[in-house]
């Protein structure tokens, strides 16, 4: 790119070479298990459709209970091209969150946070963390029964914190019950508090990726297993921009053949429906904390589940310090407890989807 | 929608009643008769718990005289007392009465309960016979049983709603109980083949009920005269749309009672567009003959109804192949809801005996109609310009996929690789 030459060269006297690096040196390593490397890439995109359909549905959307599920459904309907943008928000949200736990789970698996990628765990976790939060605070927004009332199961919980609950949920729901105060809160979460820390920590997760570079799993590392490394630019990345672009196609696909269904204006005196279940991503939480006795011990069987579901989290994110030799019998270990929690969380997702 | 929300409706009644009554308990009073009958396992004391008037604090006393609060069974049981023993049916009436025509006294027990129950009664024929000495006939406590009185609200009540219809057969189906009256006993089984039975056992409570039309204290057939009169209390507009019509005069003077001459009295039928017309099943062609001007009106205002009814079939067709689809159609639907309307107005104007008149509403109904039609059309290219687009879109990301696909194999060929350093 020689007319990109000058302009390259008047940045890296300024900063250094770090894109220069990125574009000239940095390399890929090549084994049996590379595909996994594709799957942040993957994360990174859909959240990048996420933020540009959303920055559209934000022109005509309006976050007020009188208006929400109308304006939703303006959108849908008069609005060109407005079903297609919210077909491909609802479902990239979905692919999103499930790349995004492929991902983790793939980084668990191959022991990529071990030293010295602590930190791109740690950042991996909240990103992951934060995403979901997007999902919660987005459901409500097009103010339609099925997202009303789960979001009002959903804050209930929130109630079982010890301490903090009730101070929790009056802070989420602005009020002791779901409202439009509630609505506009999550909307501000929504479009303002989330994209800004998600976009600090995922500056610094790729920041991390970048300067510590792409680990490769022990068992190849020790096996010498690897081939020559890839380089990223133009390999590696014209390999993602193929997954890149099939995710665009199946996004389009289903956002063409079977639409994120708008249902029917929330009502808030309405009692609440059969049937009332989270989106996937939380179902394994939610049938646990269903199939939890009244009480537990000594405290209420719910807040036993919120507790050792906080506790669990914030295990998980120090995973990293906590598996001291991944290459020995803590780190297989490791990764038994790790098949253990994909198993409950599949089952337990199964089940909690059969109702 | 009106069956689930009357339904709910009761259940938050029933339950608010059952709280209600949960909520405050039995005030403390003394009644020594039952707590002897209840050791001696007397029926009457056993089922008296479930009995309102328990709930309510009343003793045994208030019926049957006698006093409560002394111990010795002589004394409690003594005429000096006031002890009346088990009342004479003639009597019940008035004893029911008592309190229950006292306006006063029910005031602190249910401020929405009527007092002129007694004066219904005897305008009845139950009343009038028994005022002439038959004691064959209902009393209070042949509907509303005796010992177990449930407020009408609980379903367990025998005046709950679902519950008339037997409450009333119990003696009506009776052939042998109505053998001296001389009246007929299928009522129940006609009624219970009725679509008013059938809403009632459906969940609609307001679906009507013996006693809706034939009242309850007040009980009596409607007459020939008032048959109109009963229907439109619910029918409003055909009552009065019949009041207009040419039938009216001739079948008051035929003494044909107006809306039961073709939709009968107990047995009523769900109606549909074939029960107007020339049809086999038509009630027109009872009366009417081909060639007859009544003949003529029916055949036009059948045409007109089915007309409406087939275009809006097939524009609601159209709308649900593109929601089955994904398209979103509420619009449409709300239209087709409009042109619904239509068409039950024209199903209500049928009673005018006007093909003129259905001939409008049927004209307003098609014009909604193809609205419904046109919203369906679109939605449909919508979605065919959907699918052309995708096919188009994959089309061009496939040609993009291969095209990075050759030049990552270009890059990759041996003698196109940087020499390594």
């Amino acid at each position: 790119m020689p007319l990109l030459e000058p302009l390259r060269r008047w940045y890296d006297e300024r900063f250094g070479d770090f894109f220069s690096h990125l574009v000239e040196k940095k390399q890929v390593p090549r084994h049996r298990h590379t595909l996994w490397y594709y799957l942040g890439g993957m994360t990174l995109f859909l959240f990048l459709v996420q933020v540009a359909t959303g920055i559209l549905l934000l022109l005509y959307y309006r976050p007020s209970p009188g208006e929400a599920f109308e304006s939703v459904q303006f959108i849908m309907t008069k609005v060109r091209f407005g079903w297609l943008v919210r077909g491909l928000h609802a479902w990239a949200s979905n692919l999103l969150i499930l790349t995004a736990m492929l991902h983790m789970f793939s980084t668990y698996f191959l022991k990529a946070y071990r030293p010295p990628r602590e930190l791109t765990w740690v950042s991996g976790c909240l990103l992951f963390f934060l995403l979901l939060g997007f999902g919660f605070s987005g459901y409500l927004l097009p103010w339609n029964e099925l997202a009303f009332f789960a979001t009002k199961v959903g804050t209930e919980m929130m109630a079982a914190v010890p301490v903090i609950g009730h101070w929790l949920v009056t802070v989420f729901r602005g009020g002791e019950q779901v409202t439009g105060a509630t609505l506009t809160r999550f909307f501000g979460f929504h479009v303002a508090i989330l994209p800004l820390l998600t976009t600090a920590v995922l500056a610094n997760h790729l920041f991390f990726v970048q300067h510590f570079g792409m680990s490769v799993p022990p068992a190849i590392e020790r096996r010498g297993q690897t081939r020559s490394p890839m380089p990223f630019f133009p390999n590696f990345f014209l390999r993602d921009l193929i997954g890149w672009y099939v995710a665009l196609g199946v996004l389009a696909a289903l956002a063409a053949f079977d639409p994120w269904e708008l249902g029917v204006k929330a009502d808030p005196f309405a009692p609440t429906p059969a049937g009332i279940r989270p989106e996937w991503y939380f179902l394994f939480l939610f049938q646990t904390l269903k199939l939890l006795p009244a009480k537990l011990l000594w405290i209420e069987g719910e807040q036993f589940g919120v507790l050792v579901f906080g506790g669990a989290a914030m295990l998980w994110v120090l995973v990293p310090f906590l598996d001291r030799n991944p290459e020995g019998r803590s780190g297989k270990l490791f990764t038994f407890a790790g098949v253990v929690i994909v198993l409950y969380i599949v089952a337990m997702s199964l089940w909690g989807w059969r109702g | 929608m009106r069956a689930p929300f009357t339904l709910a409706l009761a259940l938050v009644v029933g339950g608010a009643a059952a709280l209600a009554a949960q909520e405050k308990p039995r005030p403390k009073v003394t009644d020594s008769c039952l707590d002897c009958h209840t050791v001696l396992e007397h029926p009457a004391a056993q089922k008296y718990a479930e009995d309102i008037h328990y709930a309510r604090g009343l003793t045994c006393a208030a019926c049957h005289g006698g006093d409560p609060t002394a111990e010795d069974m002589s004394e409690a049981m003594s005429s000096s007392r006031g002890y009346r023993g088990v009342p004479k049916r003639s009597e019940i009436p008035q004893l029911c009465a008592r309190c229950h025509s006292d306006a006063a006294f029910m005031r602190a027990y249910n401020l929405s309960l009527r007092t002129d129950q007694l004066a219904q009664y005897w305008t009845s024929v139950h009343g009038r016979r028994l005022g002439q000495g038959d004691t064959r006939v209902a009393v209070c406590i042949d509907c509303h049983s005796v010992h177990d009185i449930r407020p009408s609200t609980s379903p367990l009540s025998s005046v709950y709603p679902p519950n008339i219809p037997q409450t009333c057969g119990r003696c009506h189906a009776d052939v042998a109980r109505m053998k001296p009256y001389k009246i007929p006993t299928d009522q129940l089984a006609d009624y219970q083949a009725s679509v008013h039975y059938q809403k009632l056992t459906g969940g609609d409570l307001s679906s009507p009920t013996c006693a809706t039309c034939h009242g309850n204290h007040g009980a009596a057939p409607p007459g020939v005269a008032s048959v109109e009169r009963v229907c439109g209390t619910c029918h409003v507009f055909q009552e009065q749309l019949f009041d207009q019509s040419p039938h009216k005069q001739p079948w008051e003077g035929l003494g044909f009672a107006a809306c039961s001459t073709c939709h009968s009295n107990h047995r009523i039928e769900a109606t549909g567009d074939f029960l107007v017309g020339t049809g086999d099943r038509a009630f027109c062609v009872t009366c009417h003959t081909e060639g007859d001007n009544g003949w003529t009106v029916a055949k036009q205002m059948h045409d007109k109804l089915t007309e409406l009814d087939a275009a809006l079939v097939q524009a609601s067709g159209l709308l649900a192949r593109a929601e089955r689809a994904g398209v979103e159609v509420s619009q449409g639907r709300l239209r087709e809801t409009g042109a619904r309307e239509k068409l039950i107005k024209a199903r209500v104007d049928v009673h005018a005996f006007n093909a003129r008149r259905v001939e409008e509403t049927v004209g307003e109904g098609m014009k909604i109609t193809a609205e419904v039609q046109a919203a369906g059309n679109e939605a449909l290219a919508e979605l065919a310009f959907r699918r052309k687009g995708l096919g188009l879109s994959l089309l061009a990301i496939g040609f993009v996929v291969l095209s990075l696909w050759l030049l990552i194999r270009h890059l990759e060929r041996p003698q196109n690789q940087a020499p390594k350093a």
